[in-house]
């Protein structure tokens, strides 16, 4: 194993081509170094693995309760409550007690944490697998420049338009995928994420090609356009009030008929559709219902940052938020907000090594597939318990 | 029913009338899980009509209809190899059974209003009461993955009878149950019969509880129909014994 990782490293760790003296500089010691270095790892890596296994094998056989500490923490009223509040008093004062670049990345992180909310209906609750999510998030970015464009609308017209829009759209890519599944779903949506990102970028007459559309609007309070400096603040409170009403939303649609028939889909297509769930208005109204979200913190993208071009909307971003789902908890509300805050927030606070992020980012995502496949928050799905003979059901915190 | 060159179904006429309880039975891979499937949509027959007539409403033709729509005008069906909702709870199972008696959509998942909470209320009841009416209500909120064998199947049949069919369709449900199980199995499909007012149409290959439940039995061989009658008859009838049941070999 050391010397497997010794030989893997050779290139670049030992050999080292001094330029100035057009010598090649022999690092051996480096060498040493990676080979103890691996050695030791690999000790450490078994270990852990050896605990994950045996942490796994305790919970089948019933030894040690395998709820994770995240769930006990929410289902502990007293803990729970304190820390809401908390994280509330900070969530509303933030904009006053940091600088102004703190607020704009709390808002990219926000707009973020809206994507993956919508994401999370259509992979998480319906279990199809999006690659092209980022789409949608274009057609509501575009929508508001080219309406503000053509139309002069503004904002908050834009918001619901934008959001439509998207909706829209999702129905749109969800015909032609209703009969596919699993990777060929990814496949196809991927596609269609790119389809409309080169639309975008080579059909100029219509957006502006690469250049892009500049001098978008901030929204405005009742007419009042705001400084720079306000105008951010502003959209960032808007920016949590629209994330409260997405976390109602989804919610809600969670615990529904819709909700359960989308886990159904995500369990047994065949036996969801012989138990009566129409199997393509499903579908749809996942898509449908996920690019809503999408559309929105489009528009919303496009307000922050006054300037949209394609660029910003490529299958990197649709993997992101895709990251963001599966890290962060599949199906969990809570889970892809954290992962969503993590995700985005993480490499702006950790500038200091720029340089090592892809790298890092690769490195943490195999470390939680290896060792916390559920993601961050797992599924902490209310699930339908019964009580009584009376109807008092009760949900499962 | 063809399968491009295959004739999986070669002129089978059924008829199940109401309250019977009529067996499919035949050798394996005689056909009969795939005249299941087409008359519950999966597979759209190629020729030849299925026809139903649900107490008070009139006669209705199935070809071509999704699944979804032939569960909807009132059959329901079992599966051959157990398609439950895994992750889902034995309640939450039953309650997609209940999906398309109910109507909520999308704005009364949001806004819930007052009709939309008592419909929640009425299918979490419904589906207990189902639940007790099947004997699994110590598994209420278990999760249907950790189930014993037995316990799923029967939470299968429980999840077809939500969806209130008047015909219910059981695709092998005693495969793998022991003797004391295919009893209660037995009971519970007689109890069905007569407390719910269905008719049952039922795949098995155990000769004992075929014999004991149906009313008629009709046995297929490679597509083919090659008896029916009660079961008297077709325990006496020599192409099945041949085909099917076995005949005693000269030493």
């Amino acid at each position: 194993m050391a010397a497997w990782f010794m030989f893997l490293t050779f290139p670049i760790m030992v050999i080292r081509v001094n330029t100035i003296n057009n010598v090649i500089e022999w690092r051996w010691d480096n060498m040493l170094w990676i080979g103890i270095g691996s050695f030791f790892l690999s000790f450490v890596w078994r270990y852990l693995l050896k605990r994950r296994d045996e942490g796994s094998k305790k919970a089948e056989i019933g030894e040690i309760e395998k709820t994770p500490l995240i769930q006990r923490i929410l289902k502990e009223r007293k803990i729970f409550i304190p820390a809401l509040s908390v994280i509330s008093v900070f969530a509303l004062v933030f904009p006053f007690v940091f600088s102004l670049y703190q607020t704009n990345i709390m808002i990219t992180g926000l707009i973020y944490v809206m994507l993956g909310l919508g994401l999370n209906i259509v992979v998480g609750l319906a279990g199809l697998l999006d690659l092209g999510y980022v789409a949608f998030y274009a057609v509501g970015a575009y929508s508001y420049a080219l309406l503000n464009y053509h139309f002069g609308i503004g904002f908050w017209a834009a918001l619901p338009i934008g959001a439509g829009l998207g909706a829209f759209f999702g129905i749109l890519l969800g015909f032609p995928v209703l009969r596919l599944r699993g990777d060929y779903l990814a496949i196809v949506t991927l596609g269609f994420g790119e389809i409309i990102r080169l639309i975008l970028e080579n059909w100029n007459a219509f957006s502006f090609g690469p250049s892009g559309i500049a001098n978008i609007p901030r929204p405005s309070f009742f007419g009042i356009e705001f400084s720079v400096y306000n105008a951010t603040i502003y959209l960032y409170y808007i920016m949590i009030g629209l994330i409260l009403f997405t976390i109602f939303v989804v919610n809600r649609l969670q615990d529904s008929r819709i909700g359960r028939a989308w886990i159904a889909l995500r369990e047994d297509e065949v036996a969801c559709q012989a138990m009566g769930i129409d199997k393509r208005a499903t579908k749809l109204t996942a898509f449908a219902l996920g690019a809503t979200w999408a559309g929105m913190a489009g528009v919303i993208f496009a307000a922050k940052t006054t300037f949209i071009n394609p660029a910003s909307f490529t299958i990197w971003e649709s993997i992101i938020i895709l990251c963001i789902v599966v890290l962060g908890g599949m199906g969990s509300i809570i889970g892809v907000i954290t992962g969503a805050l993590v995700l985005i927030l993480l490499p702006e606070y950790l500038r200091a090594f720029s340089e090592y992020r892809m790298l890092l980012f690769g490195g943490i995502l195999v470390l939680m597939m290896v060792f916390r496949p559920g993601g961050i928050v797992p599924d902490v799905r209310r699930t339908y318990r019964f009580e009584g003979i009376e109807d008092n059901h009760r949900n499962n915190p | 029913m063809d399968f491009g060159g295959l004739r999986a179904l070669d002129s089978l006429d059924l008829e199940v009338f109401e309250g019977e309880i009529v067996a499919l039975i035949g050798p394996n891979g005689a056909g009969k899980t795939t005249f299941f499937n087409c008359i519950t949509g999966i597979h759209p027959p190629t020729k030849g009509d299925m026809l139903i007539m649900p107490p008070g409403k009139k006669q209705k033709r199935l070809n071509g209809l999704k699944p979804n729509h032939v569960t909807e005008h009132g059959l329901a069906r079992t599966f051959q190899n157990i398609r439950l909702f895994p992750n889902m709870t034995v309640l939450e199972n039953v309650m997609i059974g209940r999906h398309c008696r109910m109507s909520a959509g999308i704005a009364g998942a949001i806004f819930r209003g007052s009709s939309t909470v008592n419909e929640e209320k009425a299918v979490i009841r419904d589906s207990y009461l189902m639940l007790e009416k099947i004997g699994l209500t110590d598994f209420v909120n278990e999760f249907a993955m950790n189930l014993p064998y037995g316990a799923q199947r029967r939470l299968e049949i429980a999840r077809a009878m939500a969806t209130e069919p008047f015909l219910l369709l059981l695709d092998e449900p005693a495969a793998g149950m022991n003797p004391h199980e295919t009893q209660e199995l037995d009971d519970l499909i007689l109890w069905l019969r007569e407390n719910e007012n269905i008719s049952i149409l039922l795949i098995e290959h155990d000769m004992k509880l075929v014999m004991s439940l149906s009313d008629r039995i009709f046995v297929v061989d490679y597509g083919k129909k090659i008896a029916q009658g009660t079961p008297e008859e077709i325990l006496n009838n020599p192409a099945v014994i041949k085909a099917y049941l076995g005949e005693e070999m000269d030493a």
